[in-house]
């Protein structure tokens, strides 16, 4: 049976691991290779690396990060972060990544979506939503780590995102991105029964039985998380030992 | 020396690695006279099954690797092309298998296609699973599967309840293919990568 997937991602900086604590026995927590090699030996089921930089020297360094993962790491691994054109995630392709996640290009330009599948396969692509609900009701989907409000909504959005290509869905909900107080899960359990690709939820998270719920009631098939694994809240193994004994299939 | 198939098979990059991590030398060729002349062949492929499989004809690699004596892997598209034919295009494949490759229907909400994800093999034949535990995970990204058939030599079940049985893996003679990815999956890929070498 597939397992569920718990994905932790990780921000990078010039090169450098944003956020991370100090794990007993890793040398240098910044270095995202030594992280991400010591999240697979947790039992992560991918990683997920975000170039935060801002510059052109951060971006060629990322670059060059993403081939050592690849040389390094035996699980897929996801890159994302600033990504707007087929060039961009071609680079990152050639560096040795599984896929690319594309958010705000995407939004500006749907036919990105399309021709990086078409060029590399759906299985390559995958299209991150970050949406709020807003004054009118409806949920929009914001870009730019959710400071700018678009007229799109999520599920027209989510569908067209699948109907181009995308090979799953990764959705953040704004309104509880940061929150620590759960997933919606009732929205994304009409996302995944919306969509038929998979969806991945993002943001929000606070506890195990936040994941839990998400990953059983709000029918996602991956849940990505940051902060609970950086800052050593729990393991990924006692993440996943706590969803098995809840019946929800995963990898240990 | 392993020798990788050269053709427009999508990003072989996490071959590659996979090999150089177990210490294997391999090159990357379309040169009949190495393929034949390599210990072990391996087919990659990401994409479209038809159109990687009318590629390898355009190269006149299809008869080269369906001549070889040595150990063949076919990995995800690499083992459908080696199938007898897919629905995903009008080519026909190299019909070492005697597989015809279909798309996954989903049964219900929940099943989603492509199959991404860790999943799990069983009925496994020693040789290629050697040491590898039935319920052992593995890592699958795809939207086609080869059904059971007499090559069958590991299997998977995809959708929710009871689901339904494919191929992990198939083997004819000296060919193998295997429908997940052993150079994503974790120790237990690198284990079947090694076991493929050393076979």
């Amino acid at each position: 049976m597939l397992a569920r997937r718990i994905i932790p991602c990780l921000d990078v900086k010039d090169g450098r691991t944003v956020k991370g604590i100090n794990f007993e026995g890793l040398s240098d927590v910044g270095d995202p290779v030594e992280l991400g090699a010591r999240y697979a030996a947790e039992g992560a089921d991918e990683l997920v690396y975000l170039d935060i930089s801002a510059s052109r020297d951060g971006r060629s360094t990322f670059t060059r990060l993403v081939s050592r993962v690849a040389d390094r790491i035996n699980i897929p691994f996801t890159v994302g972060g600033g990504i707007s054109s087929v060039d961009d995630a071609a680079a990152l392709l050639d560096a040795g990544a599984d896929k690319v996640t594309i958010n705000s290009a995407a939004v500006r330009n749907p036919s990105l979506i399309s021709e990086i599948a078409s060029r590399y396969g759906s299985q390559f692509v995958v299209v991150a939503i970050d949406a709020r609900l807003c004054d009118d009701g409806e949920i929009h989907v914001t870009t730019h780590g959710g400071s700018r409000m678009t007229e799109r909504l999520l599920f027209p959005w989510a569908l067209e995102a699948q109907e181009r290509g995308a090979g799953e869905i990764l959705f953040t909900s704004m309104d509880h991105d940061g929150t620590r107080g759960g997933y919606p899960c009732g929205l994304y359990s009409r996302l995944a029964s919306t969509l038929s690709i998979p969806v991945i939820a993002s943001g929000g998270a606070g506890s195990p039985a936040d994941i839990a719920e998400v990953l059983t009631d709000g029918g996602a098939d991956a849940a990505l998380a940051a902060s609970i694994f950086h800052y050593g809240e729990i393991s990924i193994r006692d993440l996943k030992e706590y969803l098995k004994q809840r019946n929800i299939p995963v990898r240990l | 020396m392993i020798a990788i198939v050269d053709y427009n098979a999508g990003n072989i990059r996490s071959v590659t690695n996979a090999l150089s991590r177990l210490g294997a030398g391999w090159i990357l060729t379309s040169d009949p006279a190495e393929l034949r002349r390599a210990d072990r062949v391996l087919l990659p492929g990401v994409g479209h099954a038809g159109a990687a499989a009318a590629d390898l004809r355009a190269r006149g690699l299809d008869t080269v690797i369906c001549d070889l004596r040595r150990p063949v892997l076919g990995i995800c598209v690499g083992m459908q092309v080696m199938c007898r034919d897919t629905e995903e295009g009008p080519s026909a494949g190299l019909g070492i298998f005697d597989a015809h490759v279909r798309r996954f229907i989903p049964r219900s909400d929940a099943d989603k296609v492509p199959h991404i994800g860790w999943n799990t093999i069983s009925n496994l034949e020693k040789g290629l699973f050697k040491g590898i535990e039935p319920g052992a995970w593995v890592y699958y990204v795809h939207s086609y599967y080869a059904p059971l058939c007499p090559d069958t030599i590991a299997t998977t079940r995809y959708g929710v309840g009871e689901g339904m049985m494919f191929s992990a893996a198939l083997k004819y003679e000296n060919f193998y293919g295997t429908q997940f990815h052993p150079e994503k999956s974790g120790d237990t890929g690198e284990r079947i990568l090694q076991n493929f070498l050393t076979l």
